[in-house]
């Protein structure tokens, strides 16, 4: 079982050096310091994204709603320097966590509490955290909050780097780092894990599982509006439609870095190594001649061709499994 | 089944009162010209969720409706700017439907993968390709003598063409769902595949046609998007899933399948577009609809789980009245 894991991630690192010596010796700047600098500042947003979803999935959960909430929080960030723009940045960046972790506390009480299923609640959550985005934009007549409107200790903190690695990768390194640690040091990470892979024996076993769930989806929010407000911060454009469709790309990246839709396995490391590959690709497909239009495509085909990878790896080792146990049985 | 009679008599009488609302407190709504509107509005919508409804009913979903939708719509917008009649293009759109729902069909049933996975990816393929067909430009100009078909009421009274479709494809459902054999095989999958599968049901042939159906529905609604509004773009319908399995599970169809009635989705329909209709005359903007609209699909899951607790509560005080030990 250990070795299943650690195989996906090897898979993804490989596939991730074909993609990028390939579009590297086609465009050799792909690959520079430069090139690659931009790459992890692209796959850090959504890493950060995957980490929280990867804990939801993991439960047996999921939250369609990632891509509402980064815009909401990131509608939040321009909101607070329109209403004063010197705010501080750390303040903005505290602001962004604490409406998504109000907005995954939501999703989580409907989900935990009234034990109405993930798909619909954050299927639902989708169109009205979206509407309320809208509407706090319509209502104030504050269709774009630009960079210049913003402090430029928030837009340097957003573009900035430290000994050559971006900010925001260093943010969602540090975040990958702790959860990761957490999924497997402490207790309430492995009960996650219990929890995805049998709810009836992890209640049997007495883990609080509404509590869980429920703090899975307030972290994975405090995440999502981390990811919301440093996305304000990297592009210094914020409207009010941030993030629409961002659900795909994250449900994409948890499920190609091997996190198992149906709960149970996966961890943080292949998540956040999905995103990485499936930024990349997506970076490469314009250098390589392919046009922008391709991405949803792409992310769609890299999700199917992850779940059917892992269904064919599942059905040949199911039938090893039985060769074996017949072979014993055979006395051989 | 009592309570399941009395979920649609309480949706058949929200009908009444939206549409009794509209028609007294809301100046228009009762014009003809408006009935026509608000049937029109939902025609898509309508035959998504019939798409939907045997499907979730045997405890699966499919999200790429809405991505299909906008596949064909591209598709037939591509096919129509090449100068391609409007005869050809249609049994080619359908054809193109029955395609991508064999993708679907292939995916989840012969390799047993999670419905909502696939269908999540496919949502996301299949908007993906209606770009990759159509780019970001629109076609219009469609053929002025079919247009009418999906804009017009048939002279003299306020039904629109389209809406004897969507009756049509509503009974021929309902004749499926609760006249059939297959109707009821579908039941017995949601209720529990394996049981259904040792009781002879032909459990994969049954899936895989209503992933197929579902695509040539979606296909259908996409003709019917496409000439209403007169423009094939590649984000036409884009997110209309929502509506329509907000639709699907309103009517009471339960998202863990086994049970639902066309009725009740037929109801649920009629009382989310007379909503809608009220809410746009007055003057309410499509982002709050929005928000309603995830709110009523959040509230209608949200109130048989509330009934089926207070239910089981008293189920198990019962029980244990009578000294046994419940198991679960």
């Amino acid at each position: 079982m250990r070795t299943l894991p650690a195989g996906r991630e090897m898979t993804i690192v490989a596939a991730l050096a074909v993609v990028v010596v390939v579009t590297g010796i086609v465009h050799p700047s792909f690959v520079s310091g430069q090139g690659l600098h931009d790459l992890f500042l692209n796959a850090s947003i959504i890493a950060l994204l995957a980490v929280g979803q990867t804990l939801l999935v993991i439960t047996r959960n999921i939250d369609l709603s990632v891509g509402s909430v980064m815009g909401l929080t990131a509608y939040l960030s321009g909101q607070l320097f329109l209403a004063d723009q010197n705010t501080p940045t750390i303040l903005v960046l505290a602001a962004g966590i604490g409406l998504g972790a109000v907005c995954g506390a939501i999703n989580g009480a409907l989900v935990a509490i009234a034990k109405v299923p993930a798909l619909v609640v954050t299927l639902g959550t989708l169109y009205v955290f979206r509407g309320i985005n809208h509407a706090w934009a319509s209502s104030t007549d504050v269709q774009q909050v630009n960079a210049y409107q913003m402090s430029p200790d928030f837009l340097s903190f957003g573009s900035g780097s430290v000994l050559g690695i971006p900010n925001l990768s260093l943010i969602a390194l540090a975040v990958l780092a702790v959860v990761a640690y957490s999924l497997h040091g402490y207790r309430a990470g492995r009960e996650l894990y219990a929890i995805g892979s049998n709810p009836d024996a992890a209640r049997l076993a007495g883990i609080p599982m509404g509590r869980r769930v429920f703090g899975a989806f307030v972290i994975s929010g405090a995440l999502v509006g981390l990811g919301g407000a440093t996305h304000a911060a990297y592009f210094g454009t914020i409207n009010a439609s941030v993030g629409t469709g961002r659900e795909l790309a994250v449900v994409a990246a948890v499920v190609v870095g091997g996190v198992a839709i149906f709960g149970g396995s996966g961890t943080v490391v292949g998540a956040v190594l999905g995103a990485l590959l499936l930024t990349t690709i997506t970076s490469a497909l314009p250098v390589l001649g392919v046009p922008a239009f391709w991405q949803r495509a792409v992310d769609g085909a890299a999700l199917l061709l992850a779940i059917s990878a892992d269904r064919a790896v599942l059905v040949r080792m199911a039938a090893r499994l039985r060769a074996r146990q017949h072979s014993i049985r055979s006395g051989r | 089944m009592t309570r399941l009679l009395r979920w649609e008599t309480v949706l058949i009488g929200l009908c009444v009162v939206v549409l009794g609302y509209g028609t007294i407190g809301v100046d228009g709504f009762g014009e003809a010209a408006h009935i026509s509107f608000l049937l029109l509005d939902y025609t898509e919508v309508a035959l998504l969720a019939f798409a939907l409804l045997p499907i979730v009913l045997t405890g699966q979903i499919d999200l790429s409706v809405a991505s299909v939708l906008g596949f064909c719509s591209a598709l037939t917008g591509k096919l129509w700017d090449g100068g391609m009649s409007f005869e050809t293009i249609v049994p080619i759109v359908l054809v193109a439907g029955v395609v991508l729902g064999a993708v679907n069909a292939v995916l989840i049933v012969r390799f047993g993968l999670p419905a909502l996975a696939v269908t999540i990816g496919t949502l996301g393929l299949y908007r993906g390709l209606a770009y990759v067909v159509l780019g970001d430009g629109a076609v219009t100009g469609f053929p002025e003598n079919y247009r009418p078909l999906a804009t017009d009421a048939i002279a003299g009274t306020f039904v629109p063409y389209v809406t004897v479709l969507v009756v049509l494809v509503g009974v021929a459902m309902a004749v499926l769902v609760h006249q059939s054999t297959v109707g009821r095989a579908l039941y017995a999958i949601g209720l529990g595949e394996q049981t259904a599968r040792f009781s002879g049901v032909r459990v994969r042939p049954i899936m895989m046609s209503l992933y197929l159906l579902s695509g040539v529905l979606a296909a259908l609604a996409s003709l019917v998007y496409t000439l209403r509004y007169n423009s094939a773009r590649a984000d036409n319908a884009n997110g209309l899933e929502l509506v329509a399995v907000a639709a699907v599970l309103l009517g009471g169809v339960s998202i863990f399948g086994g049970r639902g009635t066309v009725l009740g989705v037929a109801a649920a329909l009629l009382a989310m577009a007379g909503l809608r209709n009220v809410l746009f005359l007055g003057d309410v903007s499509d982002e709050i609809q929005n928000v309603i609209t995830g709110a009523l699909l959040i509230i209608s899951v949200l109130v048989p789980v509330a009934v089926a607790a207070v239910t089981r509560r008293k189920a198990r005080s019962h029980l244990r009245r009578t000294d046994e030990v419940p198991l679960r």
